[in-house]
């Protein structure tokens, strides 16, 4: 058990990694803290991404003296990916912090609960 | 419509037992969604092991005859800029689409200034006076005296991000870096010359006009460079585009090019995000 969790330790960690932010979405009130839970989930994937491109004893695909053989290097694939979620998810923070700041003008509060609320009283 | 008087028995009663089943729920829920995910990463293949079904045919072809075919020794580069150019020819376009989103969003000016204003009207008792409704809405009346340890200490750190910024662009198809990287660091550079100095130093090089003209020449110099030598690529025409040799700072055909291009985009884009944020246009 303990070398089964041991030779997936990267994933268990985007596991956990994903759980928290999971966690912060639902537990925490306050937009920006959601915000930041949902870019530590971007982070979970990042690094399940990358870690599913790694290859033992392999160096980054950057061709150096020649060596061509595809033996000498890590899958470049997983990073190619993990470029198009940063780009992403910094648009979609983009995004979202500027929907917040809307918000907080037009209700002057970042709880969402209570902007729920001031919403549903407006009508 | 309900009275105010209706808002205080609500926020009680959300406070109250709701929200603690409501916590009680979430926690088991996070807690059975960790386990859950553990145990699928647990029948995943292992980490690092060299036959992993990812590690396919797709990835050796990349590696074998990346150098040849695009020139780049970078061959995370030459994928995505390459064979996968498309693909980043909708990040950079993702990226465009999400300033204006935001520019829609946050601008104020004309329409949006009117709207605001009339909120300001109605809800006089949580804003004040009204003559102030637009000097609060323009966050410049709040511009703080520019602090002289951070002008001092930035003409010092200014020119060297800049300078490596410019320089993981040139070279992301021979080092790590590329567009993305490089107009970051060129973005934060732009950011920090406009905490440090002002909006009346930045205006005179980014303004909406420049940052809308490099957005959109760069995105139709990757669009139309990309569109030919895929087409030419694609019914076997020479398409008269050197690749150089390998190692070389000019060399890899088209993806110098287009490092450059999405290097603009990116970095228009970060000092955009931040300067809309912060007064409400660019």
């Amino acid at each position: 058990m303990w070398s089964l969790i041991t030779r997936h330790l990267n994933d268990i960690v985007a596991v956990a990694l994903f759980v928290i932010g999971f966690a912060d979405l639902l537990f925490q009130r306050n937009m920006i803290k959601k915000i930041i839970g949902l870019n530590i989930m971007d982070t979970a994937i990042y690094l399940l991404l990358a870690s599913q491109g790694y290859i033992t004893g392999r160096k980054a695909p950057i061709i150096v003296d020649g060596v061509e053989s595809a033996s000498a290097y890590i899958n470049p694939i997983p990073s190619g990916l993990v470029l198009t979620g940063i780009v992403v998810s910094v648009s979609v923070t983009a995004l979202l912090l500027s929907l917040t700041i809307r918000m907080y003008k037009k209700y002057h509060s970042l709880d969402l609960d209570h902007c729920l609320m001031m919403a549903r009283r407006e009508g | 419509m309900k009275k105010d008087d209706d808002l205080q028995p609500i926020l009680s009663r959300l406070s109250g037992k709701l929200r603690s089943v409501y916590k009680i729920t979430a926690l088991v829920l996070v807690v059975l969604l960790f386990f859950v995910l553990a145990a699928a990463m647990l029948g995943m293949p292992a980490i690092g092991n060299k036959n992993n079904p990812d590690n396919n045919e797709v990835a050796r072809r990349y590696i074998e005859n990346g150098v040849e075919e695009t020139g780049a020794v970078n061959i995370v580069s030459g994928m995505i800029l390459d064979y996968r150019a498309f693909d980043t020819f909708g990040e950079s376009c993702v990226l465009f689409v999400a300033t204006i989103c935001v520019t829609i969003m946050l601008r104020i000016d004309g329409q949006n200034k009117e709207d605001d204003k009339e909120a300001e009207k109605k809800d006089k008792t949580s804003f004040g006076i009204r003559e102030s409704a637009f000097k609060k809405l323009d966050s410049r009346y709040y511009e703080p005296e520019n602090d002289s340890i951070l002008k001092v200490s930035s003409l010092i750190v200014i020119p060297i991000i800049l300078v490596f910024g410019i320089y993981v662009i040139l070279n992301g198809h021979i080092s790590p870096g590329g567009g993305f990287s490089g107009g970051a660091v060129l973005g934060a550079g732009f950011i920090l010359y406009l905490s440090a100095f002002g909006f009346s130093a930045t205006e005179r090089f980014m303004n909406a006009k420049t940052v809308k003209i490099i957005t959109l020449v760069a995105l139709l110099v990757y669009c139309i460079a990309k569109s030919y030598s895929f087409f030419t690529g694609a019914n076997h025409i020479e398409s008269g585009i050197p690749l150089g040799t390998p190692g070389a700072i000019l060399s890899s055909g088209l993806i110098l090019v287009l490092n450059i291009c999405v290097g603009m985009v990116v970095a228009c884009t970060m000092y955009s995000f931040y300067a809309l944020v912060r007064r409400g246009r660019i």
